[in-house]
């Protein structure tokens, strides 16, 4: 804190003696702009350790291992994580595998293809999208999407019914609609915006100079993009990715409504499932005891997820926009 | 013969240069890339349509004030009750979250500039933004719903504004950045300490671009759910104390009536969407009018 410096150094009144009026306003104004901006440290720092705090007899009732079983039956009083972390993962990935490309195509649609006069309009129409509440998803994914979706799942489970692997990831398909794969379709589409505006941004650094060499070398269109735009984008579009499976990691109400609520360790892709953040909605209110530690834990290893994600996100775009700054 | 002139060749993509593979290539690619932008728009489309469709029934000034029924199966009724919630909730975190945030940004921008704390700070801010907001219910629950042993409008205020803060601190430090050097310099060269010329040179001139990143901070808080789920009680009569007594939310209202098998209970959690929907569109498009006016401004001076 000694190391900050005063930059553009206040004029001082040299003709008066002693304290010049203003002087201590200026010295409160600045200790409290730093207090507003600590208070982001204390806030991080009282989650982390409120809910660890909450979190210890859920840890102490059955070690550390808890976290790595697979069993969690809160009429037994056994809550391991590993399905809820599991099924985590599964969504996000899931939802990656949805957005991912489909936000790629949208920055190169905006940026790229659509009209120059045009292209302002489909970006609000993306962050309109962006808009849209989460609980609004969910109650627009009951009552619209479960229904198809049940068939789709259906008819694919039973042409893959009996191959190995596929059997695996396809087989027993929920009847309601409500899975891992239809959470990971939502939550795709919740994370579009995102991944696309960062992935634009990435893709508008691009200089032009580069975008018309390869132009005018004979490239089409499609060859420029592979040549000039993605070799510059790619730790870009690599952190605009990891921002984006922080979201869908984190991504709750909308999950809770349709992933089903199953807490078993499975790969069946059609079948329910669930997640960390969507069992703490579905659970908590009933919860008490350990049942409610161990869902107050789940929030604690979301979090240091997330911050995890957060932060290797940050790390490597640094890294690209210190690489940009060197080629600029 | 005639004159048969050849289409002015405007790009490769006509000519004979570029090979049939390759041109096949690029067309599939820019197939690719405008379906991806129908894949978008289409679900948002069919989404606003059917919320509307459904929600356009119910949704009325009746709607907005007239009490939440007691029972699910009921027809009719309205959401007074989440309306003033919402309402409250969402301003009383607002009163927070904005003048915490700005007076960080502030912080970051005019005094900790490059320090290593100023970085530490920008750093945890970010890292702030990428907590879950489930996450942020728990930790309010914890802190004071567990603590005073009551549900009460202003903790969900609370767990509101530390979702919005990081976004308010993030946007304005942004703006603040914008502010011409030349203008403070000019307002120390006549004569104005740092907190005068804080207040009466950056902050005025930053303060459309800090209105609208805060717009599009209550925009996305006004939305939430999971952090009001465990701390505002969610009730069906109106509290209009956000201090006292338990409280509920348009959002929470959807999610509790979202999974009822009863088509009344359906009506108002879709009543409830298309509330919640407009009012974040508008937060979201006066975000935008308040950016294009002040865009104007700016390059009209210039």
């Amino acid at each position: 804190m000694a190391t900050e410096t005063l930059a553009p150094a206040a004029p001082r009144n040299l003709s008066e003696g002693g304290v010049p009026p203003g002087r201590i306003s200026d010295r409160v104004f600045r200790v409290v702009t730093l207090a507003a901006g600590l208070l982001v440290l204390v806030i991080l720092g009282l989650i982390v350790v409120e809910t660890a705090g909450q979190a210890r007899s859920w840890l102490s009732a059955e070690g550390l291992g808890t976290i790595f079983s697979s069993n969690w039956d809160p009429a037994h009083h056994h809550f391991g994580a590993l399905a809820l972390i599991v099924g985590t993962l599964e969504v996000a990935f899931l939802a990656l595998l949805i957005a991912v490309p489909v936000s790629v195509g949208l920055a190169l649609f905006v940026t790229e293809v659509a009209p120059r006069p045009l292209r302002r309009y489909f970006v609000y129409a993306i962050d309109l999208l962006a808009a849209v509440p989460s609980v609004v998803f969910g109650l627009w994914a009951i009552h619209v999407l479960l229904q198809p979706l049940a068939d789709v799942y259906s008819s694919i489970s039973s042409a893959t019914a009996g191959i190995p692997l596929l059997d695996t990831l396809f087989g027993s398909p929920s009847r309601s609609g409500q899975a891992v794969m239809t959470a990971g379709i939502v939550v795709g589409i919740m994370i579009t915006p995102i991944v696309t505006a960062i992935t634009r941004e990435v893709f508008a650094t691009c200089p032009a100079s580069q975008k018309e060499a390869a132009l005018a070398l004979g490239a089409t269109r499609w060859e420029m993009i592979r040549g000039s735009i993605f070799p510059h984008s790619r730790s870009g579009v690599v952190s605009a990715v990891m921002i984006g499976f922080g979201r869908a990691v984190g991504e709750t109400i909308a999950v809770a409504l349709v992933v089903g609520s199953n807490q078993r360790l499975s790969a069946h892709l059609f079948g329910t499932g669930d997640t960390m953040a969507s069992i703490i909605v579905n659970e908590f209110g009933d919860a008490t005891g350990t049942w409610r530690s161990a869902l107050i834990g789940l929030g604690l290893v979301l979090l240091l997820l997330t911050v995890v994600i957060g932060i290797v996100a940050r790390s490597v775009l640094g890294r690209a926009e210190r690489r940009l700054a060197a080629v600029t | 013969m005639s004159t048969v002139t050849a289409p002015a060749t405007t790009s490769l993509l006509q000519s004979r240069a570029a090979s049939r593979g390759r041109r096949l290539r690029n067309h599939l690619a820019t197939g690719l890339i405008i379906g991806s932008m129908a894949v978008t728009l289409v679900p948002l489309v069919f989404l606003v349509i059917f919320v509307v469709g459904r929600g356009g029934h119910a949704f009325g000034w009746h709607f907005l004030t007239t009490d939440i029924p007691i029972l699910d199966r009921e027809m009719g009724g309205g959401m007074k009750a989440a309306v003033v919630g919402t309402l409250l909730i969402t301003g009383g975190a607002t009163a927070m979250a904005v003048p915490l945030g700005v007076l960080g940004a502030v912080y970051l921008n005019e005094y900790g500039k490059q320090s290593r704390l100023a970085r530490f700070i920008r750093f945890l801010s970010e890292v702030m933004t990428g907590v879950p907001s489930i996450v942020m219910g728990l930790f309010i629950y914890i802190l004071w719903t567990l603590h005073f042993k009551s549900f009460s409008g202003f903790a969900g205020s609370l767990a509101l504004a530390c979702l919005m803060l990081p976004i308010v601190i993030r946007t304005s430090e942004e703006m603040l950045r914008l502010v011409p050097d030349e203008l403070r310099e000019g307002s120390y060269a006549l004569g104005s300490r740092k907190v005068r010329t804080i207040r009466t040179v950056v902050l005025p001139h930053a303060a459309p671009g800090v209105i609208s990143g805060s717009l599009l901070a209550v925009a996305r808080a006004a939305g939430e759910t999971a952090p009001l789920l465990f701390v505002i009680g969610i009730v069906t009569d109106t509290n209009s104390n956000l201090f006292h007594g338990p409280t509920t939310a348009l959002s929470a209202q959807i999610f509790k009536n979202a999974i009822s098998p009863f088509v009344g209970a359906q009506d108002r959690a879709y009543g409830a969407a298309l509330t919640l929907i407009l009012l974040v569109f508008v937060f979201t498009a006066l975000a935008r009018v308040v950016t294009t006016v002040y865009a104007r401004r700016t390059t009209a001076a210039v």
